[in-house]
């Protein structure tokens, strides 16, 4: 391995040629003493599926939260696209193509899987309030395209015939799934996924793999927090480690799998 | 024909009342629906009743221009008590929204050129029953239109979960305050009718039991669905009525009956309907779409 960050300077010219969607620049953010993200750097290219991994404390939930404005950076740049996003709060850094999961789930509990979805396309939809209130043929077709178009994503995630059920009924993978459905209604341009397959059974994990990559080979970046390495490896085409706030390794995953820094940092340091 | 042409010479005013009152419970409806509770109800309803008033004794002028007054000062008013206030969570906005009430009321009891705590009397009555109704009706229809679209979605989002509604790009506080100025609104409305209709306005109706007696509406009714408020307000208001009609042939007075049936009531749908009166047809549908399913 090359000394220093892996494949860094290579990432960050991939990253260049295709527009990075998403780009952290010595980013930093402090609770108190305690510095959850010291000087994260990394980018995240058009159309890539980004894995961000690390031991627990890492400030892995805390970088997701820095890109999807629950949390503003102390210090460094958020770069989505050209925009500098740092500190816009979650609904407006929303309306710039970001979308998310979250670790602990949160669907609407007691909207339908399909209304969960339908609300996820709140930012896609333009009819009017008044062509609602007098029954406007516009509106009521939005409506009825916004219905189908989350069928259609629950389809996608496998739970077409879920659509009625409240979330609150559903299984624990069954609600991962649709907060997944519900985050790609808004046909975003970077996914944020929180541990997407936690305390899923491995079929159900397969099926989230693919999912990932269909979403991935359709445009879409994701930025995947997952503590399941099979998956990392298998469907990440570039890993970012964080430890204790920190980029150790950014590059291909099996580079990064052999890194000794990593290594060091998941096993302990040997020496 | 006749017994019903008297039956409503008789009851004119408990009909009036039910109008009027369900228009104060969907008041804390419109709050409610995004999971907020604010309780400035009596406040903006006091704004409404005096500002209408004022301006049919002082200004002399025409009642459709004092309703809309009636309705656009509270709804003024709710914007800079919204912006800071709708910050605070749970109890918190709960208690910031009743101090606010406490103010407009004490406020009007120290205002000389009001009457203080008098009160306005010799209001013309200009209100006409069908005129609560017409308003109800209207509240209702937007409501109605509202559940169910783009935007009452995200009002149930706001309720259920507000980190999740903010990542679909729902400006959460923008909802949150068109809501509290949807409601200052129509407690703005109904004081005004209301002032119209009794001859007086006192400060005296717009104390803190006021707001408690429209959330008790909500609460009773169930506030899931717009009309909930509204039957919750029905039958809260006919009930004294008809234990006013009860209670001396059981030898009780029915000052006190009506108190503890009230009770009893509030505390029979929390405990056993804690969604309100409105969520047993939605039960029935759930257990026979249960039904189906299986």
């Amino acid at each position: 391995m090359n000394p220093g960050p892996p494949g860094r300077s290579s990432g960050e010219a991939a990253a260049e040629s295709n527009g990075a969607v998403l780009r952290l620049e010595d980013v930093h953010r402090s609770f108190g003493g305690v510095r959850a993200v010291a000087g994260a750097t990394f980018a995240v290219a058009a159309g890539e599926v980004h894995g961000l991994i690390g031991p627990n404390g890492a400030g892995k939930t805390t970088l997701l939260n820095l890109v999807s404005g629950f949390l503003a950076p102390g210090a460094g740049r958020i770069l989505l696209g050209a925009r500098d996003a740092g500190g816009l709060p979650p609904h407006e850094v929303a309306a710039l193509g970001v979308s998310r999961t979250f670790q602990n789930i949160r669907l609407f509990p007691d909207l339908s899987a399909r209304d969960n979805v339908v609300v996820g396309q709140h930012l896609r939809r333009r009819a009017s309030f008044a062509a609602r209130l007098l029954f406007l043929p516009g509106a009521r077709n939005e409506e009825r395209a916004a219905q189908e178009e989350a069928e259609r994503l629950l389809a996608r995630v496998g739970l077409e015939d879920r659509a009625r059920a409240h979330a609150r009924h559903l299984s624990y993978g069954e609600q991962r799934r649709v907060e997944i459905a519900r985050a790609l209604a808004s046909a975003p341009r970077l996914l944020l996924l929180d541990e997407p397959t936690a305390g899923m059974n491995p079929v159900e994990v397969e099926a989230v793999a693919r999912l990932i990559r269909q979403v991935a080979a359709a445009g879409t970046s994701v930025l995947l927090v997952e503590h399941n390495v099979r998956l990392v490896m298998e469907v990440c085409d570039r890993l970012t480690v964080l430890h204790f706030g920190k980029v150790i390794a950014d590059g291909a995953p099996a580079a990064v799998a052999r890194d000794p820094a990593v290594i060091a940092a998941y096993l302990g340091d040997a020496a | 024909m006749e017994a019903l042409a008297t039956f409503y010479e008789t009851y004119q005013s408990t009909i009036a009342y039910v109008g009027l009152n369900a228009l104060l419970a969907l008041s804390v409806y419109t709050t409610l629906s995004c999971g907020q509770l604010a309780l400035g109800g009596a406040g903006f309803a006091a704004i409404g009743a005096y500002a209408s008033a004022l301006l049919t004794l002082r200004a002399g002028w025409p009642f459709p221009a004092v309703l809309l007054a009636a309705v656009v000062l509270p709804a003024l008013v709710a914007v800079p008590l919204g912006l800071p206030v709708l910050r605070l969570r749970g109890v918190f906005l709960a208690i910031a929204t009743i101090a606010f009430g406490e103010v407009v009321r004490l406020g009007i009891v120290n205002w000389d050129y009001v009457s203080g705590a008098e009160g306005l009397v010799g209001i013309p009555q200009k209100t006409g029953v069908w005129m609560i109704y017409l308003a109800l009706a209207l509240a209702l229809f937007v409501l109605g239109r509202l559940r169910g679209s783009r935007w009452g979605l995200a009002l149930e989002a706001i309720r259920e979960d507000e980190p999740a509604a903010r990542t679909m790009g729902i400006p959460v506080a923008r909802y949150k305050l068109a809501m509290l100025v949807a409601g200052a609104a129509l407690a703005g409305l109904a004081g005004a009718l209301e002032a119209h209709f009794t001859f007086m306005v006192a400060p005296s109706g717009f104390g803190f039991e006021k707001v408690v007696h429209m959330l008790v509406f909500a609460v009773v009714g169930g506030s899931l669905v717009h009309w909930g408020p509204v039957l919750g307000a029905a039958l809260l208001t006919l009930l004294p009525e008809i234990l006013r009609e009860v209670a001396p042939r059981v030898g009780l007075e029915p000052g006190p009956l009506r108190q503890l049936v009230n009770g009893v009531v509030l505390l029979l749908v929390i405990l056993f309907l804690p969604r309100g009166l409105a969520s047993l047809p939605l039960r029935g549908r759930a257990r026979r779409a249960r039904w189906v399913e299986s």
